[in-house]
C-alpha cells in the first residue's frame, strides 16, 4: 500500500511565487524518505499542504488510499507533523502540550495521559513533564514537538528538519530514535540539511529543486550514479614545487592540505604512488563531504545552470 | 480505530478545557478587571448618581442599570476571549496543532466559542455577584434570562472569532472592542431607556443589535423591555446564524490562516 501518493501537486502563492510546479511522488508504506533541496527549493510547501496547513493550486493527494480533499479526517487521523518552527504553546507544560494534542485525535484524558508520559519518557523529556515548555532548550523544544507528532501513532510521520540547530550528541539519539520508529513500521519522511543525515536514516530520496522534483529514487541507486568523490590529503610538509597529477583532478591546494577529485571505481593505490614520486607524504585522509553531499551538490548545480541557459 | 464523531467529541472537551485553563489561569487579567469596573459602575451611577434619578421604566434607577452593567461584561469578555485566545494561537503558531488535527471545522468553532460563552458566563455571574451587594435581584424569568445571556455569549464569541481570523497585529485585535463593540455597547441602553430619545435617535438605536440583547436580559431579570422581547430573541438568532455562517466559511477557506 502507498502511504502517499502525490499527483500534480502544484501550488502558486498569493504573491504569485510558484513554489510547486506539478511533482508527483510516490511514498511505500514503511518507507523513510528523505526529501531534500535547497533552501526555497519548495521542500516544506508539499508538508504545508499534504498536513492541510496550506492550500493547493492543484493536483490529488491520497494518505493510504485515501483522498485528500473528499476524506480530509481521515487522512489527517494518520499523519504526524514535526514542523520546522517550534509552534506549541510556550506557556503550556509539555505533559499539557501532549494531553491536548492526543484529545484534537480523540483520546480520552487518562489514555493521552498514559501517552503522554511514556513519549517524554522516551525522548528524555520526562523529567521536564511539568516545567513550563517556554523555559526548555532548543533540543528539548525540538525532541517535544517529536513527541507531540507520535503521541497519536500516526502510520506517516512527516518531520520537517527536525534536527536543525541541535546537537550532535541529541542529534544520534533522534537518529537511532527514528530509526527504531521505522523499523517498528511507521513510515517516516523527512526534510534536511544535514545529507549524512539522509544518507544514514533514509531508504529512498527525492530532490526537489525550483518547484520540481529533480531525481528520486533509492539511496544506493542514486550514490552509484555519483560518479566521482572528493578527498582531503593532509600533508606532512608543504610541496617544494606545483604538484602534477595525472588520472585525477586536483581541486585546492593549500600550505599542506591538497582536495583531489577521484572517479568512483579508480585506485587510490597509483594515487599516492605518484605523490610519492614527488616527495610529498600524505599523513592522513578524509572524505570532503559524504557521497548523498556530493550528488546533491552537483545535482543542484546543474539544474541552476540548465535554468540559466 | 475511533469513528470521526468520537474524535470530535473528546476534541471539543479538549478545546473547552484548554479555553478555561487558559483564562482561568491568567484570572487578574480575565475575571478580576469586569468585577471591579462593575463595582464602580454601581458605585457611581447607581449610588451616588442613581439616587438622585430616581425611576427609569417603574424600576429603581440602579435596578435598571444592573441586568445592562452584567450584559456588558457578558458581551466584552465572551468577544475578547475568543479574540485573544484565537490570534494568539494564530500568532504563536499553535493553531496549526489543530489545523493538522482530524477536527472538524464545525467543531474547532464550537470549541473557541464555548470557550468564549464560559468566559463570559463566568464573568457574569460575578457581576451579578458584586450588584447583590447593591441591590437584591429577583429574577423574574430565569429560563429566558439564561436563554438570552447564552446566546448573546455565543453570538459574540463568534465576533471575536471573526475578528482574530482577520488580525494581522494585536492592534487589529483591539479596533472592534474600542472603536464598535464599546459604542454600541453604551448607547444599547444600559444606563437609559431608549424611549427617553428623541424619535429620530430611538429610530437609530433600532439598528443596535445591542439594545435588542441587553432589553431582552432586562426583560427577563425585570420583567420589563423597551420592545417586544420576541424581537430580541430574532435578532440575536439572526446575528448568530450569520456571524456563524461567515466564521465557518472562512474556516473552510482557510481564510486568514492558510495561504
Amino acid at each position: 500500500m502507498n502511504a502517499l501518493q502525490i499527483r500534480g501537486l502544484a501550488k502558486t502563492y498569493d504573491s504569485g511565487m510558484v513554489a510547486l510546479k506539478g511533482i508527483d511522488l510516490t511514498v511505500q508504506e514503511g518507507d523513510f524518505l528523505a526529501l531534500l533541496g535547497p533552501n526555497g527549493a519548495g521542500k516544506s510547501t508539499p508538508i504545508g499542504i499534504i498536513c492541510s496547513l496550506l492550500n493547493k493550486s492543484d493536483g490529488a493527494i491520497e494518505i493510504f488510499d485515501h483522498d485528500l480533499d473528499r476524506e480530509r479526517e481521515t487522512c489527517k487521523s494518520h499523519i504526524g507533523l514535526v514542523p520546522q518552527e517550534i509552534n506549541f504553546n510556550v506557556f503550556e507544560t509539555p505533559r499539557n502540550i501532549l494531553i491536548t494534542q492526543a484529545g484534537y485525535y480523540g483520546i480520552p484524558r487518562r489514555e493521552a495521559a498514559g501517552r503522554a508520559d511514556e513519549y517524554l519518557a522516551s525522548l528524555d523529556l520526562y523529567d521536564k513533564r511539568n516545567q513550563i515548555a517556554r523555559t526548555l532548550s532548543g533540543g528539548m523544544k525540538r525532541r517535544l514537538m517529536v513527541a507531540r507528532a507520535l503521541v497519536h501513532q500516526p502510520r506517516l510521520l512527516i518531520l520537517d528538519e527536525p534536527t536543525a540547530g541541535v546537537d550532535i550528541e541529541i542529534r544520534r539519539s533522534m537518529w537511532k530514535f527514528l530509526s527504531d520508529l521505522n523499523a517498528a513500521g511507521t513510515t517516516i519522511i523527512l526534510t534536511t540539511h544535514y545529507l549524512e543525515e539522509a544518507e544514514s536514516l533514509c531508504r529512498n530520496v527525492a530532490i526537489i529543486d525550483g518547484g520540481e522534483i529533480v531525481e528520486s529514487g533509492a539511496v544506493d541507486e542514486l550514490l552509484s550514479r555519483a560518479m566521482v568523490q572528493s578527498f582531503v590529503l593532509d600533508l606532512e610538509q608543504a610541496p617544494a614545487t606545483g604538484i602534477q597529477l595525472q588520472g585525477y583532478r586536483l581541486i585546492e591546494q593549500k600550505a599542506r592540505q591538497l582536495e583531489v577529485e577521484v572517479s568512483i571505481g579508480t585506485s587510490m593505490n597509483d594515487l599516492f604512488a605518484q605523490l610519492a614520486a614527488q616527495d610529498i607524504n600524505v599523513v592522513s585522509m578524509r572524505n570532503k563531504a559524504n557521497r548523498l553531499e556530493e550528488f546533491f551538490l552537483r545535482l543542484v548545480s546543474d539544474n541552476k545552470k540548465d535554468n540559466a541557459a | 480505530m475511533r469513528s470521526l464523531v468520537e474524535i470530535n467529541a473528546v476534541a471539543f472537551k479538549t478545546m473547552v478545557v484548554r479555553e478555561v485553563r487558559r483564562f482561568t489561569r491568567i484570572w487578574v487579567q480575565t475575571i478580576v478587571p469586569p468585577a471591579i469596573s462593575a463595582l464602580l459602575y454601581l458605585t457611581i451611577f447607581g449610588t451616588l448618581i442613581g439616587s438622585r434619578i430616581g425611576e427609569m421604566d417603574g424600576h429603581r434607577y440602579i435596578d435598571f442599570i444592573v441586568p445592562g452593567i452584567i450584559m456588558m461584561a457578558v458581551i466584552n469578555n465572551s468577544y475578547a476571549n475568543t479574540v485573544s485566545s484565537f490570534f494568539g494561537a494564530k500568532f504563536q503558531h499553535y493553531l496549526e496543532e489543530l489545523l493538522v488535527a482530524p477536527v472538524h471545522i464545525v467543531v474547532i468553532l464550537a470549541g473557541f466559542v464555548a470557550g468564549g460563552v464560559v468566559r463570559g458566563l463566568a464573568v457574569g455571574a460575578l457581576v451579578a455577584g458584586v450588584s447583590l451587594f447593591f441591590t437584591d435581584l429577583k429574577v423574574q424569568q430565569p429560563l429566558l434570562t439564561l436563554l438570552v445571556v447564552v446566546l448573546t455569549a455565543t453570538l459574540f464569541s463568534i465576533g471575536g472569532l471573526i475578528n482574530a481570523v482577520f488580525a494581522k497585529s494585536f492592534d487589529d485585535v483591539s479596533v472592534i472592542p474600542h472603536f464598535v463593540l464599546t459604542p454600541l455597547t453604551y448607547l444599547g441602553g444600559i444606563f437609559y431607556s431608549v424611549k427617553m430619545l428623541p424619535d429620530f435617535w430611538e429610530g437609530v438605536s433600532m439598528f443596535n443589535p445591542v439594545l435588542y440583547m441587553i432589553n431582552g436580559f432586562r426583560y427577563g431579570i425585570l420583567g420589563s423591555s423597551d420592545f417586544d422581547i420576541r424581537w430580541s430573541l430574532f435578532v440575536i438568532l439572526v446575528f448568530i446564524v450569520g456571524l456563524g455562517s461567515v466564521a465557518l466559511y472562512l474556516l473552510n477557506r482557510g481564510i486568514g490562516i492558510k495561504q
